[in-house]
């Protein structure tokens, strides 16, 4: 008895010590099958409990059971520790310097010119007021961009001194680049009935090329036309418009009786800024006037010229200056660089191509 | 037109304050630029200098005692010759500003001898160039007190912005009677007497050219003594940037600016014959009274005598016949121009002049002969002699033009309730007529008011007038309705096709819309009625055909600057001819060096390759994307314009008809022309003709059908010609079973010995998708040789084993 308890306990010391020698999953396999397979020592040993009487059963039986659960339980854990250090290892040998720079993503690259984001805040804020937007081409008639506009025979702006035009086919008339987006006016009355509520951002063209001035440019005309439009309804829009568009709680303006051919009354319109900080303007604040649209009652030749009765009908018009505008809300310097293309610059003062203007979320923030 | 506040006084009662003044005049159309209130000038005062030693350590230099009204003599160190004790000059204290000299004073040694000011010369103020001495003022000049003041030199300038329509208010008096109008002040100007003359004008005047002279007055003035003119009258020109010259000639110019009545003066002596208002000749030149010569032509006016040209009508006079000191007979001219002639011949001639500037607004008819008889007066009283009678010839009356004027044509366009009695006040105020007291009155218009001629422009004037800040914003009434859309299928698609290359890393060019003759001709334009008449530089002459030579240049101006991977986009118009059907909108983009969508440049996990092809193709589809044209019905093709490499470039169309864009690797020639170079490649969309989107009756989306069988995929490889095209490939796997089959990829393209020559590999991927029960291997089976089969029909190729 004594010398078998004694087997058992060296069987077992034995097997553990073999266990906790193994140093990978099929050593571990190896100790299994020489202690639990078909012919293992503990499987040996339980095979013996058969041929013994009840009494010795009564005692081996346990032993060596006990023996079995402790190997197995044994092996359990070994196998378990070696996984725990194989994944730790893996783990070890898998890990890189997560400082390492990714790509920028092209959303993060890309950039929407300052142009078109501006052209966007605009919808965005006559969208809201009910208007809606007119194009028109780039490549006019003397009628449509004059004419029908009250521009008298022999106006300075009909000379090529100002005004882009091309090379007429013989006995053709000369066409022009617009030089204001006034011609969507008419273009506009003579294919829809008031109501008419529109908005015309687009490319304009003049002879002039300086720091301020390039030839070509982009306007934003508007057109309110119906039976009741009149001075106090342009000054609540432009107000409106000048409030969203600068993104400032209030804003004074001042109207100021001006001319242009196309309007009567005529105004401009000065809004209120401080310009006392180099390279900043700042709108809504300060005692300083800016000059920033032109705008005024259609006159009645522009009317009659778009078919429409100016004793029945009447409307006003505004134009302002879309890079202009741009220019002083992002500080943008030098209207050349606009049309320059240079990375640099669409880089810096381009908008990126999920910063879509809305009201509901701002503007431009 | 710029004047002096005295100057408006003198036809202005009022006691408003000059920022009063200047508010109302910007307030009523007359738009305030400048006013110089000669602060500047505030700090100098009257100084008389005491005594007078010389610098104990230079030469040249004195020690004045000088006493500046404060009781205690003040040291001063003075170079100026003239200093002596005894002269009364300007003197400025220490912390002055001296405009002269950009220098603002302090204490300062001059060789070693303390200077608490400066007594100043002429030049210094910027009163004149005098800089041989200081000023030297009478010994009755008043020290201790404003010298700007005693000198008549604080009279504020103001400058106004005149608009066109405007022409009364290039005249001080026409200004005044603007504000008075306004309730600022009351007009006091003395109309104008008439001189009486003896004898007729011996010189006579014949208009032959009547369309461009309405009305043309002469009278000789003998025996004037010509000399400068006073003291008051050069100031006043001086403060308005004036160089007085003579009497004649300053009495000339002030009346000019006082009435807005431009005047010309002969020296009757250097007249030859009598004068003729015409056309000019081909080849007549005249040598005017800035020095220089102008040629005329048949388009302009002269006034000439039997010399030739002695004056260009309207603009300016000519040397030959000009008056100067030695002038006795003087002849005065006032006429009235077609203000068009004048206003060319000017700008043909860049000739721009005070004279000019009225003239081509428009003089006022009826003041023609009133102008004379003033500058008579003013002869007279500055140079003395006998006058003529005047000699008139031309159109001497004036009709007004009559408006029938609704009064209630102010509510209706301006929205203010003003009243009745006081718009017809505001015009009569003006110099308005106004005749019956119904609710429509016949107003008549002013001989100095041309512009004025419909019911508009009386409301004008009575808005401004009556005062614009009167008005009050009103909101617009809304349309009651949610908005629909508020942006064209084109706008959306445009602003769509920006913000989806911006996405890809691509940045938003705005390039000009005239490019180089040749760059056009290259991309297909270049036509003559797209060529600009009168380009602003000969690299800006014709109207662009396509977007690309821009994009390309400016690609390459970025790359000369030393950023060489970049890719630029621009949505705008093209012109494929000069009517608003033929303006392309077009989506376009170019990317050079390694400007690919995942970044450019070298980096650690791999750097990126040249653009290609490739690139370009996937820009123009993810545009066509965004704009929601159909992607799955699209058919690419070889066939790109010329500018591309034929074999690195194809077209997109739907259909065999619609041109949707082309895209691809610029070819070499193209590059050439453009002066670019690098690996580069481009597209254009032609966003006009993506087809509208079909309306739907309902916004619900089609059901969602999930197969509940597994999806699983099968390769193949095939074999086939070179020449045979991917796309008609995998349309011809995808054929085999529509049912089944929901998509082919190709995984795989080589060529190689073993293929043999003339020939490719195509490796594809088919996605199976069984929709009615699991498949079986047979199945596979069927389908893979219907694949085979379909492919061998189509294109020839063979599965490769």
């Amino acid at each position: 008895m004594n010398a078998n308890a004694g087997n058992l306990e060296v069987l077992e010391s034995a097997l553990l010590a073999d266990i906790a020698a193994s140093a990978d999953e099929q050593a571990i396999e190896a100790v299994r099958i020489a202690a639990l397979g078909k012919k293992g020592s503990v499987s040996e040993l339980l095979k013996t409990l058969g041929a013994m009487t009840a009494e010795e059963r009564q005692v081996q039986g346990p032993a060596i059971n006990g023996l079995k659960n402790r190997v197995t339980e044994a092996l359990a854990a070994r196998k378990a520790e070696l996984k725990n250090a194989a994944v730790a290892a893996r783990l070890i040998a898998e890990t890189v310097d997560v400082t390492l720079p990714v790509r920028q993503s092209p959303a993060e690259r890309g950039r929407i010119h300052p142009i078109s984001q501006v052209i966007d805040e605009i919808a965005a804020i006559f969208g809201d007021m009910g208007f809606a937007i007119a194009e028109g081409p780039d490549i006019e008639t003397d009628h449509y961009n004059f004419t029908a506009l009250n521009f008298p025979v022999g106006h300075p702006a009909r000379e090529m001194h100002d005004t882009f035009f091309l090379q007429a086919a013989e006995g053709n008339e000369a066409r022009l680049l617009r030089t204001h987006t006034s011609p969507v006016q008419i273009r506009t009355m003579e294919v829809q009935k008031p109501p008419i509520r529109i908005v015309i951002p687009g490319k304009t063209y003049r002879m002039d090329s300086d720091a301020t001035h390039t030839p070509m440019f982009h306007q934003l005309e508007g057109l309110v036309i119906d039976r009741t439009a009149n001075v106090a309804n342009m000054r609540w829009v432009l107000e409106e418009f000048c409030k969203a568009f600068f993104e400032v709680p209030s804003l004074k303006m001042r109207f100021r009786p001006s001319f242009f051919p196309f309007t009567e009354p005529s105004l401009e319109v000065d809004i209120q800024c401080d310009r006392s900080r180099p390279g900043e303007v700042r709108f809504g604040e300060g005692n300083d006037w800016m000059e920033i649209l032109g705008c005024g009652m259609v006159h009645p030749n522009v009317l009659r010229a778009g078919g429409l009765d100016p004793d029945e009908y009447q409307g006003f018009a505004w134009g302002m200056g879309i890079d202009r505008i741009a220019m002083l809300k992002y500080g943008m310097p030098d209207l050349r660089a606009f049309f320059d293309a240079d990375v640099r610059w669409l880089s810096h003062y381009g908008f990126r191509p999920l910063d879509m203007p809305t009201l509901f979320g701002g503007l431009s923030t | 037109m710029k004047f002096t506040l005295s100057w408006l006084k003198d036809h202005l009662d009022t006691d408003a304050t000059l920022d009063e003044i200047v508010e109302r005049l910007t307030s009523i159309g007359l738009e305030v630029e400048a006013v110089d209130d000669k602060a500047a000038l505030k700090p100098f005062v009257i100084a008389k200098v005491l005594t007078a030693a010389k610098h104990p350590d230079a030469d040249k230099l004195q020690v004045l005692s000088v006493d500046i009204g404060s009781g205690t003599p003040v040291q001063v160190v003075c170079g100026a010759p003239n200093a002596r004790a005894g002269l009364i000059g300007a003197f400025a204290a220490p912390g002055t500003y001296v405009p002269g000299i950009d220098v603002t004073l302090s204490v300062g040694k001059i060789r070693g001898v303390e200077s608490h000011g400066m007594m100043c010369s002429e030049r210094e103020l910027e009163l004149s160039d005098e800089h041989n001495g200081i000023i030297d003022l009478p010994q009755n000049a008043p020290v201790g007190t404003s010298f700007a003041a005693y000198a008549h030199l604080d009279d504020p300038v103001i400058e106004i912005n005149l608009t066109p329509n405007h022409p009364e208010a290039t005249g001080v008096y026409g200004i005044a009677r603007d504000l008075a109008a306004s309730g600022l002040g009351k007009l006091k100007t003395a109309p104008v007497e008439p001189v009486a003359g003896k004898g007729a004008t011996p010189i006579k005047v014949r208009i032959e050219a009547p369309d461009l002279c309405r009305v043309f007055a002469l009278r000789l003035v003998r025996n004037v003594k010509n000399g400068p003119s006073p003291k008051w009258l050069q100031q006043r020109l001086m403060a308005i940037g004036l160089r007085p010259i003579n009497a004649l000639v300053d009495m000339t110019n002030y009346i000019t600016f006082d009435r807005g009545r431009p005047l010309h003066v002969f020296d009757a002596a250097k007249v030859a014959g009598d004068l003729v208002v015409r056309r000019g000749k081909e080849g007549e030149s005249v040598l005017a009274l800035d020095g220089r010569t102008y040629s005329v032509t048949p388009d302009m006016c002269i006034i000439a005598d039997d010399n030739g040209v002695e004056s260009i009508a309207g603009v300016m006079g000519g040397e030959h016949s000009g008056c100067d000191e030695n002038t006795t007979d003087v002849l005065i001219e006032a006429a009235v121009w077609e203000p068009l002639t004048v206003a060319r011949t000017g700008r043909t001639l860049g000739i721009i002049t005070d004279a000019r500037y009225r003239n081509e607004r428009g003089i006022d008819p009826a003041f023609n002969t009133p102008g004379i008889e003033l500058a008579t007066r003013m002869v007279l009283d500055l140079c003395g002699g006998e006058p003529t009678e005047i000699e008139v010839s031309g159109e001497t009356g004036f009709t007004p033009k009559v408006v029938s004027f609704p009064v209630s044509e102010v509510k209706r366009l301006t929205g203010i309730e003003v009243p009745k009695a006081e718009s017809l006040d505001i015009l009569t105020r003006l110099g308005f007529v106004v005749k019956g007291d119904g609710d429509v009155v016949e107003v008549a218009v002013p001989s100095w008011r041309p512009d004025v001629d419909g019911k508009a422009d009386l409301v004008e004037e009575v808005m401004r007038i009556h005062g614009v800040d009167e008005i009050r914003p009103q909101p617009l009434s809304s349309h009651g309705v949610v908005n629909g859309k508020i942006l064209t299928t084109l706008q959306i698609r445009t602003r769509a096709a920006k913000r989806a290359l911006a996405v890809r890393g691509m940045m938003e060019a705005v390039t000009w819309s005239f490019i180089p003759a040749k760059h056009a001709e290259l991309f297909g334009g270049g036509q003559q009625h797209l060529k600009l008449a009168n380009p602003i530089a000969a690299d800006m002459s014709d109207m662009r055909p396509s977007l690309l030579p821009g994009l390309v240049a400016a690609a390459q101006r970025n790359a000369d600057r030393g950023f060489g991977d970049v890719a630029l986009f621009e949505v705008s118009g093209a012109y494929e001819g000069d009517t608003p059907e033929t303006q392309r909108r077009v989506a376009a983009g170019v990317r050079r060096g390694t400007a690919k969508l995942d970044g450019s440049g070298r980096h650690w996990a791999g750097n990126a390759q040249g653009v290609g092809v490739f690139d370009a193709k996937a820009d123009a589809i993810a545009v066509l994307e965004a704009c929601g044209a159909p992607v799955d019905r699209l058919q690419i093709e070889t066939g790109a314009p010329s500018w591309y490499h034929p074999g690195r470039s194809g077209v997109i169309k739907l259909g065999p008809k619609v041109v949707l864009g082309h895209f691809g690797e610029f070819h070499p020639s193209a590059l050439e022309v453009l002066d670019a170079s690098g690996p580069l490649c481009g597209f254009e969309v032609f966003v006009d003709a993506i087809p509208e989107p079909k309306a739907k009756p309902t916004r619900t989306k089609p059901k969602l059908e999930l197969s509940a069988f597994q999806a699983v995929k099968r390769d193949f490889a095939f074999v086939v010609d070179k020449t045979v095209e991917a796309g008609t490939l995998t349309r011809a796997a995808l054929a085999a079973d529509k049912k089944l089959i929901t998509g082919v990829s190709v995984f795989d393209v080589f060529e190689g010995a073993a293929l043999g020559a003339g020939k490719k590999s195509i490796a594809i991927e088919i996605a199976i998708q069984p929709v009615e029960k699991t498949l079986t291997d047979e199945d596979f089976e069927a389908l893979a040789r219907r694949v085979v089969e379909n492919v061998a029909k189509q294109t020839g190729g063979v599965l490769r084993t």
